[in-house]
C-alpha cells in the first residue's frame, strides 16, 4: 500500500475543498475503496473520511416519500420498515449483494459509486482504459463472461456491479450532491455514465462533490421484484438483474418500471421496454416483444453472449411472475 | 527404542476391537478447537519474533522468457526498503508433493505469468508491497509460449496406458455403446491460511515457521534448494490453515524468507497475498476425457476406455492422474486407457485435494449416467452389474470392497426411486427438480511413518511426530490410538505435531495420513505394552487397560514405578502394496432444482454413503466427508480457474471470483459411514477418507441436471449458460 494521508473531513464544505484536488478520495464504508488501495488501483495521496459529516439518516418527505441518507449503510436500508414494506424491490436489491459483513458496512453513497469488477481492472498488471486510459481494454478478446452486452465502446465493456443501484433506477430515484458548485439532484437514472471515450468517468459527480443522500418518491405499490441471476446463491455479481415494479389494471399493465443489472456500465433503463407494456394483456409474446427492445443493439463479446437469451428469459420470468401474482 | 514393522501382510488380529478404554472411533470433539476458535492456535505467519523484516514476492508480468535486469535503485530509497532478493537459489514454483528435492529455482528463467522472481523485504508488510509494486524489472520475453493444451503434440504417461482386448470391436459388436466426450475446467487449491513462512538463522542453524503439508518432505526439499543438512534446519508447522495439495511441495515464500533472512541477517516473514496463493502454487489441469463404453443387453460391460488430456509446465512429472479409479472400478475386458500430457505455460499443475479422481471419476459417472439410459435400466443396478471380482487389469484381489453396500445402503436412506428413468418429470413452479446418482472410489495410499510415544511415570502419554494436521483431525484421533492403546482418556494424551526436531511423519496427502502415522503409533503403543505387560507379570494379549489402570487394579504410575516408558514405532507398508488393490468406495445421491428460465442450479439434498476401512473419529470422518461432498458442489457447479487466452494470467484469483460453494449452496448433507475393517490397507485396518468425499460426487449432481430438466452436459461446472445452452425449450 502506498503511503497516504489520512484526514477525517470536519464540515461538508471541507470534505468538499479536500476532494476538489486531484489527489484526494473521499472515503465512507471503505469495502470497495481499501481493496483497491491495496491492489494500487486507486492511488490516493490523501483519504477524506466524511463519516461523521451527518446524513446517515433516513426519513421521510414532505411528499410522502422517504430520503435515503448517504452514510446510512446498506443494511440499515435494507432492514428499514419503510424501505421493507414501501420500496420492497430495494429491500431485495439490497440484500442480494455482497455479504452482510459488508452490507453492514457498506453506505448508501459508496454503494453508488462503487467500481467495476472486471479483472483486467483489478489488476494493475493488465491493460485497461479504465485505470489508464489509452492502454488499451483487456477483456475484449480476454475473460469477458461477466461483461457488458448494452452501452458499450472499443473502450471499454465493463459493467456496473452494484444490486442496490438496479433498484433504485426502476423506482426512478434521485441522487442529492452537495459540495462544489452547491446542491443539485441528479435521477438515478443519468448518475452513471457509460464508458464512450472516456471510460475512467463513471458517473457525474465533479471534483468536490458529495453524495449525501437518496430521494424515493412516494411509494407506487404494485408488485416489486428483483430477481438476480448468479452462478451461486450469494457472493456473486450478478449475470443479469432485473428490478421490476408491476401493476395490472383490468388485466392490463399499469405500471412496468423495469431496470437491469449486469448488462451494462449502469443499471439499464430503457423507457422503450415500459411503454410496450403499457396497456397491453400479459401475453409470452408481449414479454417477447418487450425483450426484443431491450436488446435491440446487444452485442456479446464471445463469451458473454449467453447473456443475451439469459436476459431475455430472465425478463420472461420475472413478468411471468409479477402477472401471475398481480392477476 | 524403536520399533519397526513392515506390513507384507494383512492385519486380521483385530486388536484395536479388543482394547477396553473404548475410546478409537467416538465421536470426539477437536482437541485444540477451542484453541482455533478463540485464536489461541498460532498459524505459521503469527509467531512473534523480534527484529522480523517483512518479504512480499515479486511477480513476472511476462509469459516466458527471461528476467534481463532488476533495478534496485528503484525501490532502495523507498521508506523502510532493506534488500531485494534475486538469488538464483530462490524457487519459482512449488515442489510437487513428495518431491524430497528442491523444487524449481532459477528466477530469472520466467515460464509462466505471476512467476514468483524476486523479494522485497522492507521494515513492515506494507513499504515492501508497496516497493513489491514499485519495482523496475526488464524482461525478454520469448514469444513462443503456448497456453492451449489442444494446440500442441501431447506426451503419452506410458505407465498408465492399457491396451487389453479390442475396444473398437468390442463397441461395434455391442447392442449398446457410448462414446463421449467430457471437460473440466482448472481448479483452485487456495486454503483459508495463506501460504507463508517466517525464517530465523542462528548461525548455520535454520527455523522456520510454515505452512506446511509434508514437513518430512520439505525438510529435505529446503536443504536441497539451500545446499544445506538437514540435520541443521527445523521446520515448524504446528497449525495449518488447510492445505488441499498446495502445501505438499515446499512453495516459493519459504526459500525466499530462508535466503533473505541469511542476506540481511534478520529474521524474515514472508505471506503471499491471496491472488498470488491463486497465481502461484498450484492449479489443479483442466481436462479433456473420453470414455467409451461397451455393454451387453444387460447392460454388462465388455469393453472400458478412458483417455484423459491434461497439462503442465515442461519440466513438472506431475501429471492428473484421472484413469486412476478407471483402472480398476468396472469390468470390462476389453480395455483402453491412455493419459497424455500437453506442456504448455500455464502455472504449475499439481495435486489439488483428490487428485486424479476428482475429475476422472465426475467424467466417468456421467458416461455412466448415458449408459444406464441407453440400456434402460436403473443407474443404481448398472453400477451393481459391473463391480469386478478382481482387479479387472492386474488381475488382483481387493483389500476390501464396500461399492456395493454403499450404493444399496445409499439408495435406501436416500429414498431412491428404483427403476428406469425418464427425464423432466417433477416441475415445481419455475423449477424442475431431479435426482440423480454416481460411484465413489479413491485409490488408497499408504507410506512410511514414524512415532515417538511416551508413557510419562504420571501415567499421562505423549505423542511426537513431525506429521501435521491440516484441519483434518489428526490431533484428536492420535490422542484416540493412544489412549485406546495405553488404557487412557484422549485428554491425557498429549499430541505433539509438525515439528521435525520429532520423528518423521508421513505427512498429510493423498489421504494416507490417519492410516500411516496411526499405524505407527499403534506400534509404538504396542511396544509400550510389551512392557507393562512384564511389569505387571502377564502377556500382551492378556494385558487389559482402561481408565490407567489394569484389570486387576494396578495403577499405569504403579507399574511404571517413576520411570517413562518412550518407544519409537516405525511403520513401512511391505507386500500389502503390491498384493492387493485398495481403494475407499462409496455412493453419492443427490437432488437438485433447476431453473427453467434462468438455469441456475441449486442442490436440494445430497447424501455419500463411503467405506473406508475403520473408522477413527465418526465426528471427524464424517466432517471430511462433508467437505469432500461440499467440494463436489463447487465442482459440478461453479469452480473453474479462468486464464486469460493471451498470456495465460490467472484471472480469477480470489475468493470473489473464484466461485466455492457459499453456505447457501450446501444444503442438507447425509454421510453414512459404512463401516468395515481393512486390514491390507493399514495396520489399524483404516483406509484414507478425506478424499473419497469428493470423488464422484460432482457427476451426482450432473445426472440430477438431466433428470430435472432434461438438459445432458459434458462440461463441468454446469454454469447457467451451460445449462440454458443444453436446456430443451
Amino acid at each position: 500500500m502506498r503511503p497516504f494521508q489520512y484526514t477525517r473531513a470536519p464540515s461538508l464544505a471541507e470534505a468538499s475543498n479536500m476532494t476538489a484536488g486531484e489527489d484526494t478520495l473521499a472515503i465512507a464504508g471503505g469495502t470497495n475503496l481499501l481493496d483497491l488501495m491495496k491492489l494500487q488501483v486507486e492511488k490516493p495521496g490523501q483519504l477524506a473520511d466524511i463519516n461523521r459529516l451527518g446524513f446517515a439518516d433516513i426519513e421521510d418527505t414532505d411528499d410522502g416519500g422517504l430520503r435515503l441518507g448517504a452514510l446510512a449503510t446498506n443494511t440499515e436500508t435494507a432492514v428499514h420498515s419503510r424501505v421493507r414494506s414501501d420500496y420492497p424491490v430495494l429491500s431485495r436489491a439490497i440484500l442480494a449483494g455482497a455479504t452482510q459483513q459488508l452490507r453492514n458496512k457498506a453506505t448508501n453513497g459508496g454503494n453508488l459509486c462503487q467500481r467495476t469488477r472486471c479483472f483486467y481492472f483489478t489488476n494493475i498488471d493488465q491493460p485497461c482504459n479504465k485505470r489508464e486510459p489509452g492502454s488499451g481494454c483487456g477483456a475484449i478478446g480476454g475473460i469477458a463472461k461477466l461483461h457488458a452486452i448494452l452501452g458499450t465502446s472499443e473502450q471499454c465493456i465493463a459493467t456496473y456491479p452494484g444490486d442496490m443501484a438496479v433498484a433504485l433506477s426502476a423506482l426512478d430515484a434521485t441522487v442529492d450532491i452537495a459540495g462544489g458548485k452547491g446542491e443539485r439532484s441528479v435521477p438515478v437514472r443519468d448518475f452513471h455514465l457509460l464508458p464512450g471515450d472516456t471510460p475512467w468517468i463513471e458517473n457525474v459527480l465533479e471534483p468536490g462533490e458529495v453524495i449525501t443522500g437518496i430521494v424515493l418518491k412516494a411509494p407506487v405499490g404494485g408488485t416489486q421484484i428483483y430477481r438476480k441471476v448468479r452462478e451461486r446463491s450469494s457472493y456473486a455479481f450478478a449475470l443479469v438483474s432485473v428490478a421490476a415494479i408491476i401493476e395490472l389494471t383490468d388485466g392490463k399493465f399499469s405500471r412496468a418500471d423495469l431496470s437491469f443489472g449486469g448488462l451494462a456500465h449502469k443499471p439499464w433503463f430503457d423507457p422503450r421496454v415500459g411503454e410496450a407494456l403499457i396497456g397491453q394483456t400479459p401475453s409470452e409474446a408481449l414479454f417477447d416483444k418487450a425483450a426484443d427492445l431491450l436488446l435491440e443493439d446487444a452485442r456479446g463479446y464471445g463469451e458473454n453472449d449467453f447473456k443475451i437469451p439469459l436476459t431475455r428469459r430472465t425478463l420472461r420470468a420475472v413478468l411471468t411472475q409479477a402477472t401471475e401474482n398481480a392477476a | 527404542m524403536t520399533v519397526y514393522f513392515k506390513q507384507d501382510e494383512p492385519d486380521t488380529s483385530n486388536r484395536l476391537d479388543g482394547m477396553k478404554q473404548g475410546v478409537l472411533g467416538k465421536s470426539l470433539s477437536r482437541v485444540e478447537g477451542l484453541a482455533k476458535v478463540t485464536g489461541t492456535a498460532p498459524y505459521a505467519a503469527e509467531y512473534h519474533i523480534d527484529g522480523c523484516a517483512e518479504g512480499v514476492l515479486v511477480t513476472s508480468t511476462i509469459t516466458r522468457g527471461e528476467v534481463v535486469s532488476i533495478d534496485r535503485t528503484s525501490v532502495l530509497s523507498m521508506p523502510g526498503v532493506i534488500a531485494v532478493v534475486d538469488d538464483e537459489k530462490m524457487s519459482t514454483r512449488a515442489a510437487q508433493g513428495t518431491a524430497n528435492e528442491a523444487p524449481m529455482q532459477g528466477p530469472r528463467q520466467v515460464c509462466y505469468w505471476g512467476q514468483p522472481i524476486a523479494l522485497v523485504v522492507a521494515e513492515t508488510f506494507e513499504q515492501a508491497r508497496d516497493a513489491a509494486k514499485h519495482l523496475k524489472v526488464e524482461y525478454r520475453e520469448d514469444a513462443a509460449a503456448p497456453l492451449d493444451p489442444h494446440a500442441v503434440e501431447p506426451e503419452e504417461q506410458e505407465d498408465e496406458t492399457v491396451h487389453q482386448g479390442d475396444l473398437a470391436h468390442a463397441m461395434a459388436e455391442a447392442p449398446h455403446s457410448v462414446d463421449v466426450t467430457i471437460t473440466t475446467k482448472g481448479h483452485a487449491s487456495a486454503a483459508m491460511e495463506p501460504h507463508a513462512a517466517i525464517a530465523e538463522w542462528d548461525g548455520d542453524k535454520l527455523t522456520v515457521h510454515a505452512s506446511l503439508q509434508m514437513p518430512n518432505y520439505n525438510i529435505t526439499e529446503l536443504a536441497d534448494a539451500l545446499d544445506m543438512e538437514e540435520d541443521n534446519i527445523r521446520l515448524i508447522s504446528r497449525f495449518v490453515g488447510g492445505g488441499f495439495g498446495s502445501k505438499l511441495g515446499l512453495s516459493e515464500e519459504v526459500v525466499a524468507a530462508a535466503l533473505a533472512a541469511k542476506q540481511i541477517e534478520r529474521p524474515v516473514r514472508v505471506v503471499q497475498s491471496r491472488q498470488q496463493v491463486f497465481q502461484t502454487v498450484m492449479r489443479r489441469s483442466e481436462t479433456t476425457q473420453r470414455l467409451r463404453f461397451a455393454a451387453d443387453g444387460e447392460g454388462r460391460l465388455t469393453g472400458f476406455g478412458h483417455e484423459a488430456l491434461v497439462s503442465n509446465l515442461p519440466g513438472e512429472t506431475f501429471a492428473e492422474p484421472a484413469l486412476q479409479s478407471s483402472h480398476f472400478i468396472y469390468g470390462g475386458e476389453n480395455r483402453e486407457l491412455m493419459l497424455k500430457v500437453a506442456r504448455i505455460h500455464l502455472m504449475t499443475a499439481g495435486s489439488v485435494r483428490a487428485p486424479g479422481e476428482a475429475v476422472g471419476m465426475p467424467a466417468l459417472e456421467s458416461a455412466m449416467d448415458v449408459l444406464a439410459e441407453k440400456v434402460g435400466i436403473d443407474p443404481v443396478e448398472l453400477r451393481l452389474r459391473n463391480i469386478p471380482e478382481r482387479d479387472p487389469e492386474k488381475d488382483l484381489p481387493f483389500s476390501s470392497h464396500k461399492l456395493a453396500e454403499c450404493l444399496k445402503q445409499g439408495a435406501e436412506a436416500f429414498g431412491w426411486q428404483k427403476g428406469v428413468r425418464k427425464p423432466r418429470q417433477r416441475r415445481e413452479g419455475e423449477w424442475w427438480i431431479g435426482t440423480g446418482m454416481a460411484s465413489a472410489s479413491r485409490s488408497h495410499s499408504i507410506a512410511e511413518a514414524k512415532a515417538r510415544v511416551t508413557l510419562k511415570a504420571d501415567g499421562t502419554a505423549l505423542v511426537e511426530t513431525d506429521m501435521t494436521d491440516i484441519g483434518t483431525g489428526t490431533y484428536t484421533i492420535l490422542a484416540q490410538i493412544a489412549g485406546e492403546m495405553l488404557g487412557l482418556q484422549p485428554d491425557q494424551v498429549l499430541v505433539e505435531l509438525g515439528d521435525t526436531r520429532h520423528p518423521r511423519g508421513p505427512g498429510s496427502g493423498g489421504s494416507w495420513g490417519a492410516s500411516s502415522i496411526g499405524s505407527a503409533v499403534y506400534i509404538a503403543c504396542n511396544a509400550i505394552r510389551e512392557e507393562l505387560a512384564e511389569k505387571a507379570g502377564t502377556s500382551e494379549d492378556r494385558l487389559e487397560l482402561a481408565d490407567g489402570r489394569t484389570a486387576a487394579g494396578q495403577t499405569l504410575a504403579d507399574l511404571l514405578q517413576g520411570k517413562d516408558i518412550s518407544q519409537e514405532g516405525h511403520y513401512e507398508p511391505g507386500a500389502i502394496e503390491d498384493d492387493f488393490t485398495a481403494a475407499g468406495f462409496g455412493a453419492f445421491f443427490a437432488q437438485v432444482r433447476v431453473n427453467h428460465y434462468t438455469g441456475e442450479t441449486r442442490v436440494d439434498r445430497m447424501l455419500g454413503a463411503f467405506g473406508f476401512g475403520r473408522v477413527l473419529n465418526a465426528s471427524t470422518a464424517r466432517s471430511q466427508c462433508i467437505g469432500g461432498i461440499t467440494w463436489s458442489i463447487g465442482l459440478a457447479l461453479t469452480e473453474a480457474l479462468e486464464f486469460d487466452p493471451r498470456d495465460g494470467h490467472l484471472v480469477n484469483c480470489d475468493l470473489a471470483e473464484y466461485h466455492v460453494p457459499v453456505h447457501r449452496d450446501v444444503p442438507d448433507l447425509d454421510v453414512l459411514l459404512v463401516e468395515e475393517r481393512d486390514g491390507a490397507a493399514s495396520q489399524i485396518q483404516a483406509k484414507g477418507i478425506g478424499e473419497l468425499g469428493m470423488c464422484g460426487g460432482a457427476a451426482a449432481i450432473g445426472n440430477a441436471i438431466y433428470n430435472a430438466c432434461g438438459a445432458r452436459l459434458f462440461d463441468y461446472p454446469m454454469t447457467p449458460d451451460r445449462v440454458l445452452a443444453a436446456m430443451p425449450e
